[in-house]
């Protein structure tokens, strides 16, 4: 059975729909990706993923719970847990702070807490560096990789990405995507919203395309590589 | 204007002013932890703060202290004062949380414009303004005699006696407690993490609806601490009392940057020296309105506060 | 579960169509009738002094002054309406613009005052009404910029220091007032003078009549473009700025221009007293203003009408009321709660829990009335019902935020945001 089960999603903002019927699965141990242009909807399916945003219409489930109308903190218990996109630091934190609030849920952050610090310092360098900063004074680049690696601290079974890459330097965007498919396979579950469709899809076991809402085609990571629309809309190749 | 009199005097209604503020300040930590969570002035505050006044004089007189009675044994004033401080802090604490309850957390379920909420809390304290005034009467409520005021030390020429140095101390302590609660448990990060990102904190795992209950309850607390020192200060109270507190308070807060914890006291204290300093000049019958014209000018000219309002930044 | 909720939203539909019916029974009715209608019902609120209705009737106290009365909190209903249900601003002071509008027609005016202009009505009006909209300028100006909720506390502290400065101004007559407020010129046909103290009629024709203008002014203003900015900023203040409306002068005429009317209710107000001192301006007015805009429906003339008529009237009339009319008067207005709560039109995600809660505050609205009133040592008499209407309207102000924001008789418009908004709350909070 699949980990995180998505049944005809519609998500509105006001009266404006945003997310139109989308259904997509995340098995065990995958990494898939979400890929859309911007306005596809992809913030939103990942925020009402989280319990950030009510659902008009649809079903989530999680390791066979229905969560569709779980509180957003009581996800996180469950496991699932979300870098968002642009912001989402805590900036008046100190960047070790930041990353303390990740393990905000777990039982025994006491135990795990050293390791996981650790285990995010050895991925991001750059936050042990700045440990004591406050987060909002951190560069783009370096509140993205807090985002990441705050998420981690939480050990999450499902980790959910919103642009990574984002803002990051193109020696970093590989890093980055280097550091995921290493999470992966220490056992995380991740879905991936990218607009760096190329890295995307060659990092992921499947791939969703999201066009205005809707879920327009999908594939193994490497059959959308290859597929010539695709890679016209896309991959920007012709 | 009666420049004289407020030079000769200048240390003494410094002092006196400190003490004051110092209320103000423990009142204000109310409105500034609450909006730093909801972005809501929490209306009802003010009587929060009341409700912590009319339980002091209830644990008095259960303890079978009346108005008129001289002041008991210095042990029994103190083991009063403590249980005195419990059972205010409690109530005031237990009726904000109730404050929150009905009035609040209905609105959030749906999600409800700020207006409505500023129009629900309006109606809360109207409701316990009235229930007291229905209960305990219209008049004022005299407390007792605790501690007779005298001199411990003079300062620049200032009498500072023990029921000021007792105030000033107690609020700060209450102040340094709570800060150290915010800024080093576990829920304290809690609040601090909605406070400055409420979806982030949700991504943590944060309960909001337990942060938001929390802060309505460190607010009360610390008002119902603020009540007891209210009483011993002024010796009488009021079922309206709240109102003037609560702009003072309010004033104090927005001054030092409201959602700013240390700039709630350095708020207080500066607006109760300028509130004595003021009366000095103008007479005593102005010292309310000094306070509004006040609060007018800080908006007008700094309405984020001395310190800076929290949002996103440093303290809560 | 969900069957069961699912039936309930239907049943729900069915009721709210059924709630809507006296709205489109009126709109069907041919216009003559409708007119016709209307001249009726205005000939008879005309006439009330006169013919004083059985049931109407208040008994303790003088019905023409009590109709003056609600007609000035109509005045005021409709002032605030402008500022809160219009613009979306919560004004908590509005008693001070009242009381600004009193005092300058005293102080210009009365032979007594310590200014000695002596000014005829007809010119303190105008400089009443100005005096009052400069002093909401005043006030407005630094706070409109800032948040609603600073708004909110600065003017519930204007009201009160209004009262203060009044306290402490020998020019104003300090704790002691200033009598012979000037009165309306007029005369009656043998000469005598039209507006008196003896007679409040005139008065209440008069403040009729204001109703009747501002009902109309308000109209076209709701109509205009300053209207429609209002209403951009009520939903949405930044995205009203990002279209480009000067949101700050939007605001600051509504808030002006409800002042104004506050001021000229004042004035009307000392005109009819002929003597004020602070003591007439106390601040739980300002929210039983508040009261009447929230509990009738902000943001709909009719509904801040009705509303005022609710707080203003009714507990003059049940203060002094024999036991079967009180009982009669106490059924209905159970029943009216019952009928409404099971009429009331639903949120998306009310379920069994939130009848349950509705049942709850029921019950204990219906039961503290007759629980508060046995207590004998807390009220010597009935006679002092007057003294449970701040709690009365305190907790409408809560129950009504919580169940119908909207109000009784609700802006079409405003409804229909509140329910908007109501789709946007986070999963798992109905739990
Ligand atoms: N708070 C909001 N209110 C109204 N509409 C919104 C809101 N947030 C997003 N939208 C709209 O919903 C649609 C989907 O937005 P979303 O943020 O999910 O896109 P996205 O795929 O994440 O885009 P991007 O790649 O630019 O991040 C857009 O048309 C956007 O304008
Ligand atoms: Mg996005």
């Amino acid at each position: 059975m699949a980990l995180l089960e998505i049944t005809d999603l519609s998500v509105h903002y006001g009266r404006v729909r945003a997310v139109h019927e989308v259904s997509l699965t995340v098995a065990e141990g995958e990494i898939v990706t979400l890929i859309g242009a911007n306005g596809a909807g992809k913030t939103t399916t990942m925020r009402a993923l989280s319990g950030l945003q009510p659902v008009s219409s649809g079903r989530i489930h999680f390791d066979g719970e229905d969560i569709t109308h779980l509180r957003a903190d009581l996800r996180v218990i469950r496991g699932i847990s979300q870098a968002p996109e642009g912001r989402g630091i805590f900036p008046g934190m100190s960047v070790r702070d930041n990353l303390d609030m990740g393990a905000y849920a777990r039982r025994d952050r006491h135990l795990t807490r050293a390791a996981d610090l650790e285990r995010v310092f050895t991925l991001f360098p750059r936050l042990k560096e700045r440990s004591r900063q406050a987060g909002g004074t951190l560069s783009g680049g370096e509140q993205q990789m807090l985002t990441i690696g705050r998420a981690l601290m939480a050990r999450p079974r499902l980790l959910l990405l919103d642009e990574p890459s984002m803002g990051l330097a193109p020696m970093l965007i590989g890093q980055i995507f280097e550091i995921l498919q290493e999470i992966n396979e220490q056992g995380t579950t991740i879905l991936l919203v990218e607009q760096n469709a190329h890295r995307a899809l060659s990092v992921a076991d499947r791939a969703y395309i999201l066009e205005t809402g809707s879920i327009v085609a999908t594939g193994t990571g490497s059959a959308l590589l290859d597929d010539p629309s695709v890679r016209a809309a896309y991959l920007g190749v012709a | 204007m009666n420049i004289d009199f407020l030079i000769d005097n200048f240390a003494d209604l410094s002092v006196t002013g400190l003490a004051q503020g110092a209320i103000y300040a423990l009142v204000a930590l109310g409105y500034t932890l609450v909006y730093g969570v909801l972005r809501l002035i929490n209306f009802a505050h003010s009587e929060v703060f009341v409700t912590g006044t009319f339980a002091t004089i209830l644990t008095l007189r259960g303890i079978g202290i009346g108005p008129d009675d001289p002041v008991p044994s210095l042990l029994m004033v103190l083991l009063t004062l403590v249980l005195a401080s419990i059972v205010a802090a409690l109530s005031s604490g237990a009726v904000a949380l109730l404050v929150e309850r009905v009035a609040y957390r209905p609105l959030r379920r749906r999600n409800a414009p700020p207006l409505v909420f500023l129009i629900s809390a309006v109606g809360a304290s109207l409701v316990l303004m009235e229930i007291y005034a229905l209960f305990l009467g219209r008049d004022n409520v005299r407390v007792g005699n605790l501690i007779k005021p005298r001199t411990q030390f003079t300062v620049f020429g200032a009498d500072v006696t023990n029921r000021q140095i007792l105030i000033v101390v107690s609020a700060v302590l209450m102040m340094v407690v709570l800060d150290s609660f915010i800024s080093r448990t576990r829920l304290g990060r809690g609040v601090r993490a909605v406070s400055q990102n409420p979806d982030a904190a949700a991504l943590m795992g944060v309960n909001k609806d337990r942060v938001i209950a929390l802060t309505f309850l460190l607010g009360g607390l610390m008002a119902g601490v603020a009540a007891v020192l209210y009483d011993l200060n002024f010796g009488v109270t009021k079922f309206s009392a709240g109102f003037l507190i609560g702009l003072k308070a309010f004033t104090a807060a927005v001054l030092g940057g409201i959602g700013n914890l240390r700039g709630a006291l350095l708020g207080g204290l500066l607006l109760g020296l300028a509130e004595n300093w003021g009366q000095a000049l103008l007479g005593s019958a102005w010292r309310d309105v000094i306070a509004f014209v006040f609060l007018i000018v800080v908006l007008m000219f700094r309405p984020t506060g001395i310190l800076g309002e929290s949002l996103g930044r440093a303290r809560v | 579960m969900t069957g069961f909720v699912d039936r309930l939203r239907l049943a729900d539909e069915q009721r709210a169509a059924f709630a809507a019916w006296p709205r489109r029974w009126w709109a069907g009715l041919p216009r003559p009738v409708r007119l016709g209608a209307l001249v009726a019902f205005a000939a008879f609120l005309v006439a009330l002094p006169i013919l004083q209705p059985p049931v109407l009737t208040t008994t303790g106290t003088d019905f023409t002054g009590v109709l003056f009365t609600v007609g000035v909190y109509c005045l005021c209903a409709l002032g605030l309406n402008i500022v809160v249900g219009l613009a979306g601003l919560l004004d908590l002071g509005y008693i001070g613009f009242f009381a600004v509008g009193a005092y300058s027609v005293a102080v210009f005016g009365s032979p007594q005052s310590k200014l000695a202009t002596e000014y005829p009505w007809l010119v303190c009006i105008p400089i009443a009404i100005a005096i009052s909209m400069v002093s909401g300028a005043i006030l407005g100006g630094p706070t409109l910029r800032l948040r609603g909720d600073y708004l909110a506390i600065v003017t519930l502290g204007f009201g009160e220091i209004v009262r203060l400065t009044a306290v402490n101004s020998e020019v104003l007559g300090a704790a002691a007032g200033i009598p012979e407020v000037p009165r309306p010129p007029g005369e009656r046909a043998d000469g005598t003078r039209l507006f008196t103290i003896v007679d409040v009629t005139p008065f209440y024709w008069l403040v009729l009549a204001l109703i009747f203008l501002v009902v109309l002014a308000g109209a076209n203003l709701e109509r205009s473009r300053v209207g429609r900015a209002w209403v951009a900023i009520r939903e949405d203040e930044d995205v009203a700025q990002l279209m480009g409306v000067p949101t700050f002068r939007f605001k600051l005429w509504a808030f002006a221009m409800g002042a104004a009317v506050g001021g000229l209710s004042g004035a009307l107000f000392a005109s009819r007293q002929t003597f004020i001192n602070p003591e007439s301006f106390p601040v739980q007015t300002s929210l039983m203003f508040l009261a009447a805009v929230v509990i009738g429906g902000a943001g709909n003339k009719f509904g801040v009408v009705l509303g005022a008529v609710i707080v203003a009237y009714l507990p003059e009339r049940l203060r002094s009321i024999d036991d079967g009319l009180l009982v009669v008067w106490y059924v209905s207005l159970v029943l009216g709660l019952a009928t409404y709560l099971l009429l009331r039109r639903r949120g998306p995600r009310d379920g069994p829990r939130t009848y349950l809660r509705l049942g709850v505050v029921a019950g204990i609205l219906a039961a503290l009335p007759p629980l508060l009133l046995a207590m004998p040592e807390v009220f010597g008499s009935r006679g002092e019902i007057g003294q449970l209407r701040y709690l009365m309207f305190g907790l409408a102000l809560i129950v009504m935020s919580v169940f119908r924001p909207q109000g009784l008789i609700p802006s079409r418009r405003r409804a229909i945001e509140l329910e908007d908004r109501a789709k946007e709350v986070e999963p798992g909070a109905t739990s």
